[in-house]
């Protein structure tokens, strides 16, 4: 779709969102890291600097890193300009900690260290900032990782939703771990760690002009004390090579638990298969969705994964997120198959199948 | 929840369609008119599920869609209007008129605001004594006794910024000239189960006692929609066209009379412009005379350009269930949600939209 | 078209507003349409109206048919299955040549 302007669809990480991204900043910004378009940047770390090439993207695609450091170091930037700023179950600060120490744990990597950007819009009352802070700090607090720099600017009253936050985040991917988005291989497992949707419809609630009063909260959480269950459960003393079988890790946030399907197995070039009675949706979102004309399959969670792990070790990765407060409602949902590449099936409570598709844009309220 | 999860028991579900296997011995034509069906039939796969020799067309039931480019053209003229608030369903804000959206035009500076209810658009109203607030009025006749109401809301309440652009528009006219159209072979029809709460089973009797025609109407989970479908078979086999009521926890033979009273105390039966058919006398809904000071369309004249509908585009012979979704040759390549030419594919109830993102699967070994 | 959804109703006030639930989730709706409507009926609410009010013995009667007509379908299949096995039984015990073997 040729637009001349930007429109909110291309923020809502459907198709729009996946073309502007891929069409505008992928062309632009193209590396070998980039192009495999995980959450997270991992990055090799070398122990010297390699020989020049002569061939400038050739040379920045090897990386140069500190002498004597090995290892693989994840990297990762999220903004974030959810409105309203407070919500049930969190605020735009918890979010900002939350999105960013998640997509580094999706990548598999232990999160250490985040930066945090302010845009401030001129008016917003000092003691709202206050609690978005303290909400920051707390977060930071409760997923260990700290926050080590930043950076504030403040624009002309009208110029920002009272407040834009960015995050960068980086951490460390430990040996044997090995998660991406194209990882995942026919035979696979296809699990989640909990109920969907609840963070978009609890925000969409909140909405004015809906006038509904719901006790939804969004299910905002960092997710990496569930990651490390998930890798401890399969690092045993026999065991240590199982870590590499859990393939894909990934949040599903913007678009729901079908777009991220759908961005894995495009990624991994397979199809995938769920099972539409096996994904786990709470009463009042589902109530929420039916008033409105919703899917929930296709809003947001900012406190879930969904995990593609190797058949054997689904059982056991099921029990480890089931055994955590983070994963109490998680459910093997679906395989991964070879055919159908680069698309997703759901198989509906009748039996029947049908392609799962990314939406364009947001779903919006019908009455029809 | 109740009343819906009992209506969606797999089980029985299996068993409707075995029933219907059974009976249904020759080839059926069912048109569902309603675009909450399609979107309900392509959801839970029941395509796939019923006898091959069953075909489900799709009506012209979808108000978005049928709502016509010339219409729509004047909808985002209002919405630019400076000051003026234009308030509407979530349904139309992504409809590609001539030139743009509503969605669009609110990229560009206008006023448009989503509402769930006319009760917020009327508190909308309220909240901006100073500005005009027009509410954008498209659905049937489920939709229409709640503008109605909150035209006289306003009326009792005495604020004056209140307006509708009515493009209301009535069902059975649309399904006469379907039928006299003789351009699609039918063999029953499946009756939009809601629109008939409020204008009763009894105003569908003209199906089967003008044209012959079974109706059967119908809810919208698995259980209603494979009801109606099993007793249209039934009706079709045996011989007795009528009028059967698939929904009676919600349908009577008269319907809601409050509601159709209201709806006759504001509005008044019109011409009406239907994409894909044309103009339909007496098949839209304007303001009554006494309510002209509330007619968006008589307050604020609007000049538009010529209005063109996209280049190909089928919509209208979809609408007519002429071409299923899957015939049309923009579908899936020039045409998708992404880049929609056309409402069929925009609007999520639209029958291109449904067939593409519920699109069944089949094995190819 | 017409998204309705059937909700509980919880409370009346004057002015016929009332206060609807399902699945926790709660809102004010008018009632203008349904003026007969009781606290503890369900309704079809449209748009933040409720456009009827639920028929509980009509769905009661409606799952019951479809209930029969399951157990019936049941036995008729059973039924099926029974004469099919015995049918099998006498061909089985039967001096006729089965079907298959070559006789000279």
């Amino acid at each position: 779709m040729t637009t001349e302007r930007i429109l909110l669809a291309h923020g809502s990480g459907g198709k729009l969102s996946h073309d502007l991204v891929e069409k505008l900043f992928a062309r632009r910004f193209s590396n070998a890291i980039l192009d495999r378009m995980d959450d997270a940047a991992v990055l090799e770390i070398m122990g010297r600097k390699p020989e020049g090439t002569g061939d400038r993207q050739q040379d920045r695609d090897k990386q140069v890193g500190v002498p004597g450091l090995t290892g693989k170091l994840a990297f990762t930037t999220d903004s974030y300009v959810v409105s309203p700023i407070v919500f049930p179950g969190g605020d735009i600060g918890k979010l900002a900690v939350c999105g960013t120490v998640n997509d580094l744990c999706m990548s598999g990597a232990h999160p250490l260290y985040l930066s945090a950007g302010f845009i401030i819009e001129e008016g917003l009352p000092l003691d709202e900032l206050e609690g978005i802070v303290d909400s920051m700090a707390t977060t930071a607090l409760q997923a260990g990782v700290a926050i080590v720099t930043g950076d504030t600017k403040v624009v002309d009253k009208g110029h920002a939703d009272l407040l834009f936050i960015n995050t960068s985040g980086v951490g460390i991917v430990p040996p044997d771990v090995n998660v991406s988005g194209s990882y995942a291989l026919p035979g696979d497992v296809v699990l989640v760690s909990g109920t969907m949707g609840d963070h978009g419809m609890a925000i969409l609630m909140q909405r004015e002009g809906l006038q509904f009063s719901s006790h939804l909260t969004s299910d905002c959480a960092p997710l990496n004390g569930l990651v490390e269950a998930i890798f401890a459960s399969l690092s045993t003393e026999e065991s240590k090579s199982l870590v590499a079988r859990v393939h894909c890790l990934r949040d599903p946030t913007r678009g729901g638990l079908i777009t991220t399907l759908n961005e894995l197995a495009q990624a991994s070039d397979v199809g995938i298969e769920i099972e539409e009675t096996s994904i786990p949706v709470c009463d009042p979102v589902r109530a929420a969705c039916e008033l409105l004309g919703f899917d929930p399959l296709y809003v947001a969670n900012e406190g879930k994964l969904v995990a593609i792990v190797t058949a054997d070790i689904a059982q056991r990765v099921l029990e480890a997120m089931k055994a955590h407060p983070d994963g109490a409602n998680a459910a093997i949902i679906g395989e991964v198959t070879s055919s159908h590449a680069g698309k997703v099936i759901v198989r509906t409570e009748l039996g029947a199948r049908r392609i799962a598709d990314m939406l364009a844009g947001d779903q919006l309220p019908r009455i029809c | 929840m109740k009343y819906i999860d009992e209506f969606r028991d797999p089980k029985l579900a299996r068993r409707l369609i075995a029933h219907i296997k059974r009976r249904a011995t020759e080839p059926m034509r069912f048109m569902e008119f309603c675009g909450g069906h399609t979107h309900a039939i392509m959801r839970y796969g029941l395509r796939q599920l019923l006898p091959a020799n069953i075909k489900m067309l799709s009506g012209p039931g979808c108000p978005v869609c049928v709502t016509s480019c010339t219409d729509l053209d004047r909808a985002i003229a209002l919405a630019r209007i400076p000051g003026v608030i234009l308030t509407t369903f979530g349904d139309m804000l992504r409809v590609p008129g001539s030139d743009g959206t509503l969605s669009g035009a609110k990229a560009e500076g206008a006023d448009v605001r989503m509402v769930y209810s006319t009760l917020d658009a009327v508190q909308c109203a309220r909240d901006n004594p100073d500005r005009p607030v027009i509410f954008l009025g498209i659905g049937f006749e489920t939709t229409a006794p709640t503008v109605a109401a909150s035209i006289l809301q306003a009326e009792r309440a005495g604020i004056h910024n209140y307006y509708v652009f009515s493009l209301h528009k009535l069902t059975p006219p649309a399904m006469r000239a379907i039928l006299d159209g003789g351009e699609v072979a039918l063999s029953g029809i499946l009756g939009p189960g809601h629109v008939t709460t409020i204008i009763g089973s009894q105003a569908w009797a003209f199906l089967p006692e003008e044209y012959g025609m079974p109706c059967a109407v119908a809810g919208f989970e698995s259980l209603d929609i494979l009801r109606a479908v099993a007793m249209l078979t039934d009706m079709l086999v045996e011989g007795r066209p009528a009028v059967a009521n698939a929904y009676p926890r919600c349908v009577s033979r008269e319907g809601n009379p409050n509601a159709q009273e209201m709806m006759y105390r504001v509005f008044q039966a019109t011409p009406a412009d239907w994409r894909g058919i044309g103009t339909l006398p007496e098949s839209g809904l304007g303001l009554r005379e006494e309510f002209d000071h509330r007619d968006a369309a008589l307050v604020f004249p609007i000049e538009i350009g010529p209005s063109h509908e996209p280049k190909g585009c089928r919509c209208g012979d979809v609408l007519r269930g002429a071409l299923s979704p899957t015939e049309c040759p923009l579908f899936a390549n020039r045409c998708t949600p992404t880049s929609p030419l056309g409402p069929c594919m925009v609007s999520s109830e639209g029958a291109c939209a449904a067939y593409f993102t519920y699109r069944e699967y089949k094995d190819d070994h | 078209m017409c998204l309705a959804i059937p909700t509980l109703i919880t409370s009346i006030s004057e002015d016929q507003v009332a206060k609807i639930e399902i699945g926790g989730i709660e809102r004010a709706i008018s009632l203008i349409f349904t003026p007969e409507a009781r606290v503890g009926d369900y309704a079809l609410i449209h748009s933040g109206y409720a456009i009827g009010i639920l028929a509980p013995e009509e769905a009661e009667e409606t799952l019951r048919l479809l209930r029969e007509m399951e157990e019936a379908a049941e036995a008729e299949e059973a039924a099926a299955e029974a004469e099919y096995a015995d049918a099998l039984a006498r061909v089985e015990h039967s001096d006729l040549p089965k079907v298959g073997n070559e006789t000279a």
